[in-house]
C-alpha cells in the first residue's frame, strides 16, 4: 500500500470516529467541536477526489461559517432551566434500530450494484471549469441561489431579532 | 487507484450516523448537527461519482449548490431555535408541543 492510500484511510477513519463522537457524545459542546474534525476530514477527502475548489469552499463555509453559527447557538442556549434536559436523549436501542435499517438499505445499494466503468484521468484544476459552468450552463440556478441567500439573510434577521413588544 | 467503494462506504457510514443523531438527540442544535452530517455525506457521494464515473464538472456544481443551501438552512434553523429559546426557555424538541393540545 502506498503512502497516500494509508493517509487516505487514516483520514476516513478520523472522519468516521469524529462523526461518531458527534452522535454519541453526551455534551452538546463536545459534539460541536467534534464536528470541526468531521468537516475538515471531508475537505481532505475532497482533495483526494481532485475537487480542489470544493475543498476550499468546504473549509470556508462549513468550518468558517456554519460551525461558528452552531457553536454560537450552543453557547446562546446553554442556560436551560432544567439541567437534566440538557443531556437527555431518546431511547438508544430504538434509534440504533432505525440506523441499522437505513444501513441495511445503503449496504444493499452499494454492494448489489454494478457501477459504471470507472475512468481514471489525471488531475486538472477545477476552478476554471466551475467558474465558466456557473456563468453559462448553470446561470439560472446561480441566480436563484443568490435570491435564496438574500431571502434567508432577511428572514433570519427578522426571526431572530427581539420583538417590539418584548422590549 | 483508490476504489470507489471506499468513498461510498465512508459516506454511507456518516449518513447513518447523521440519521442516528437526528433520532437520538433531543437538543434542537444537536438535530441540526445531524442534518449537516447527512448533507456532507451526500456531497461526498456526488463528488466521488463526479470523479470516478462522470469525470465532468456537474457533480461538483451540485455539491456547491448543496453547500449554499446548507448555509441558508443553518442560519434559518438557528434563528428559529434562538426564538424558541427566548419564548420557551428550552430547546428540547420533546417539550415544544404547544400546537398538539
Amino acid at each position: 500500500m502506498e503512502l497516500n492510500e494509508i493517509l487516505l484511510y487514516g483520514i476516513m477513519i478520523m472522519t468516521i470516529l469524529s462523526a461518531a463522537i458527534v452522535t454519541f457524545s453526551n455534551k452538546i459542546i463536545y459534539s460541536a467541536f467534534a464536528l470541526l474534525l468531521t468537516f475538515t476530514g471531508f475537505a481532505a477527502l475532497y482533495i483526494y477526489l481532485s475537487a480542489d475548489f470544493l475543498a476550499v469552499v468546504q473549509i470556508l463555509i462549513y468550518v468558517g461559517g456554519i460551525l461558528i453559527l452552531i457553536i454560537f447557538g450552543v453557547l446562546m442556549t446553554q442556560r436551560m432551566y432544567d439541567l437534566s434536559a440538557l443531556t437527555a436523549h431518546n431511547s438508544l436501542w430504538l434509534t440504533l434500530g432505525g440506523g441499522a435499517a437505513v444501513a441495511a438499505i445503503l449496504a444493499l445499494i452499494i454492494f448489489k450494484n454494478s457501477w459504471a466503468p470507472l475512468v481514471d484521468k489525471s488531475f486538472q484544476a477545477t476552478t476554471d471549469a466551475i467558474g465558466s459552468a456557473i456563468l453559462t450552463e448553470y446561470l439560472l440556478p446561480f441566480e436563484i441561489a443568490s435570491l435564496l441567500l438574500l431571502g434567508a439573510l432577511i428572514g433570519a434577521v427578522y426571526i431572530a431579532r427581539a420583538g417590539d413588544d418584548a422590549k | 487507484m483508490i476504489p470507489l467503494n471506499a468513498f461510498l462506504i465512508t459516506a454511507a457510514v456518516i449518513f447513518v450516523l447523521g440519521i442516528i443523531t437526528i433520532l437520538y438527540k433531543k437538543n434542537a442544535v444537536g438535530i441540526l448537527m445531524g442534518v449537516e452530517l447527512i448533507l456532507n455525506s451526500v456531497n461526498l457521494n456526488f463528488i466521488a461519482f463526479a470523479r470516478y464515473i462522470d469525470h465532468q464538472i456537474n457533480g461538483q456544481i451540485i455539491a456547491l449548490f448543496v453547500i449554499i443551501l446548507a448555509a441558508a438552512e443553518a442560519a434559518i434553523a438557528l434563528a428559529i431555535i434562538l426564538n424558541i429559546y427566548r419564548t420557551r426557555t428550552t430547546i428540547d424538541v420533546t417539550q415544544i408541543d404547544h400546537m398538539s393540545s
